[in-house]
């Protein structure tokens, strides 16, 4: 029985990781706790690093990861975005760290509450992204994160998301491997590329300029889409050693399906289970979890959704002036196919605000009348529009 | 073990240990070979102020993850919250509600059936947290098992073994008193 933040302590000290440079933010502050408790008791051989800020924590983590350690870290929310910078260079230098994130809200008005905000504001970072739906997911994407990023065919950093309280604090069972499996799974770290070494002196963080830059641009875009397939490789691998199933997109109920919803994160179980009562009373409605949003699972989205009539973008975000996230990814995706579905998107639960299956019913109302009209492309659900719009409108 | 989720609400005050017996709840079933969840009401904690708490139990995994807006049962940790706090919102027509009080099921007026038990006197006697800030969560617990029935006062120890934080045999003892003290309010 753990809670999400244990998973990801779990997971880390599996991975054997050599140095965690943190500071600590709600909701991801239990991480950094059971970390520094594990080096306490002797379980975990690590250098754990209390810095004066998330910018200084991640700046840390490029540090010991140049030099060739396996490196762990966790954040949320501001915290992940006080990091923005650094991101990018991380990536750029091609360092194959792995975070975890309590997906937290953005200020203003101050909230610590759920929702995906923090990590798709970061989307364009060069990180990989991976959602978890439960707590056992969470302590799985760590591992396989570890094994995906440090392969030499991707060496790029992963951030995994849990999301806030809803799965960081929640208690439920989790399978915890054995240290042997992980052992092997894993295996030791050996940097795929060249580390901070008095004995093979070289130039790290060098001036790129305009006739360089672009090429070094390119070379992330390629990691990315090696990415894709080593993340294929690796999901397999790990179904095929622990048995619990992994793919970047998940699919359930969809082979009759009219109407999909797609899900990142906790939601997805109450939306499954939503889906599986309405079933009950003859709905066809099928269910896509996006486990992996970077890189970007296009060809899969594009193969899942052909033929159906209505897509339901679940978007735990607002890109304002746009709509969701998921949503222009989404509908990107299907850019060019014959028959597109018609796509809907649904902004639903920011800041914490409970996904219920009164928020599904609202959604699914939307989505059937989609089937034969039109509807608004974006719908913001379970929100008091008329106080708002009182105070707001032109 | 039953065939549908069973869902319970605990209500304390920042401090007394809801959110834990909500996990010591939650561990003792799935000891029993149940799937459960537990999870705190999402807040800022603040020492004395209205915390809740939730457990989920069910031989099924659980899949949903909202609030527990129907409980089965409800757990008061401190009787003064009655005033403030209407702790039976939501709860199922034939739910249970468990309070934590030296009065007995007979001097309350709610249309559910009542079990209560004095945790506080028990804790107290067990050296649990101090007259001002008694620790209950654990005695509470042990009036759960005998009014709910659908963990044993065995898990519910053995729980407390493994997760108190503190003062685990003391903890386990104050549960087993509490089982034995419980006043059961449908049953004359």
């Amino acid at each position: 029985m753990l809670r999400g933040n244990e998973s990801v302590a779990y997971a880390f000290k599996l991975a054997r990781i050599d140095v965690f440079p943190m500071f600590p933010i709600t909701p991801s502050t239990l991480v950094p706790e059971r970390i520094s408790k594990f080096i306490a008791d002797g379980e975990l051989d690590a250098e754990f690093i209390p810095l004066e800020s998330e910018h200084s924590a991640i700046s840390a983590a490029i540090g010991a990861s140049l030099k060739g350690a396996r490196v762990g870290t966790a954040t949320a929310s501001q915290g992940l975005a006080l990091m923005h910078e650094i991101l990018f260079i991380a990536s750029g230098m091609r360092l194959p760290i792995v975070m975890g994130i309590g997906n937290r809200a953005l200020s203003a008005p101050i909230n610590i509450w759920c929702d995906h905000q923090d990590t798709m504001a970061e989307r364009d970072a060069g990180w990989l992204q991976f959602y978890a739906e439960s707590n056992q997911e969470g302590l799985d994407l760590i591992l396989m994160a570890f094994k995906i990023s440090e392969d030499k065919r991707v060496l790029l950093p992963s951030m995994v998301g849990l999301d806030a309280f809803v799965l960081t604090h929640t208690m439920e069972p989790v399978d915890v491997p054995e240290q042997e499996e992980i052992d092997e799974f894993i295996g030791k770290k050996k940097p795929e590329y060249l580390t901070l070494d008095a004995n093979n002196p070289a130039t790290f963080g060098a001036f790129g300029s305009p006739s360089h830059y672009m090429e070094f641009k390119y070379a992330q875009y390629l990691a990315m889409k090696n990415a894709s397939v080593v993340i294929d490789e690796v999901f397999s691998e790990f179904t095929s050693k622990f048995g619990r199933k992994y793919s970047k997109i998940n699919e359930e109920m969809m082979d009759d399906a009219d109407i999909v919803f797609i899900t990142l994160g906790s939601c997805t179980g109450t939306a499954r289970e939503f889906i599986k009562m309405k079933r009950k009373e003859g709905k066809k409605i099928g269910l896509l979890k996006i486990t992996v949003f970077r890189p970007f699972p296009k060809e899969e989205i594009r193969k899942a959704l052909k033929g159906k009539k209505v897509v339901a973008v679940i978007d735990r975000n607002i890109s304002f002036g746009f709509g969701g996230a998921v949503y222009g990814e989404v509908a990107a995706a299907m850019n060019g196919m014959d028959e597109s579905p018609k796509i809907v998107d649904f902004i639903v639960g920011l800041g914490g605000r409970d996904i219920t299956f009164n928020t599904f019913e609202e959604v699914l109302s939307i989505a059937e009348k989609a089937m034969n009209e039109e509807v608004d492309e974006i719908n913001w659900i379970d929100v008091d529009k008329e106080a708002v719009e009182k105070e707001e409108i032109i | 073990m039953r065939d549908i989720m069973y869902e319970v609400r605990f209500h304390g005050r920042g401090g007394q240990g809801a959110v834990t017996a909500a996990n010591i709840l939650a561990v003792a079933a799935f000891r029993e070979g149940n799937y459960s969840q537990s999870f705190p009401f999402f807040g800022v904690e603040r020492r004395g102020a209205p915390v809740r708490a939730f457990t989920r139990i069910d031989e099924k995994p659980i899949n949903i993850r909202m609030y527990v807006y129907n409980p089965d049962a409800v757990v008061v940790l401190d009787p003064s919250l009655l005033d403030v706090v209407n702790v039976t919102e939501g709860l199922k027509e034939d739910g249970i509600i468990i309070i934590n009080t030296s009065k007995k099921p007979d001097e309350f007026d709610f249309d559910y059936r009542i079990a209560t038990v004095d945790a506080t006197a028990i804790a107290l006697s067990h050296r649990l947290g101090s007259s001002a800030a008694p620790i209950v969560n654990t005695s509470i617990l042990g009036a759960y098992s005998k009014a709910v029935g659908n963990v044993s006062i065995d898990s519910v120890k053995q729980a407390i073994m493994e997760r108190a934080p503190a003062k685990k045999e003391e903890n386990a003892a104050a549960a087993f008193e509490a089982y034995e003290k419980t006043v059961l309010g449908w049953e004359k």
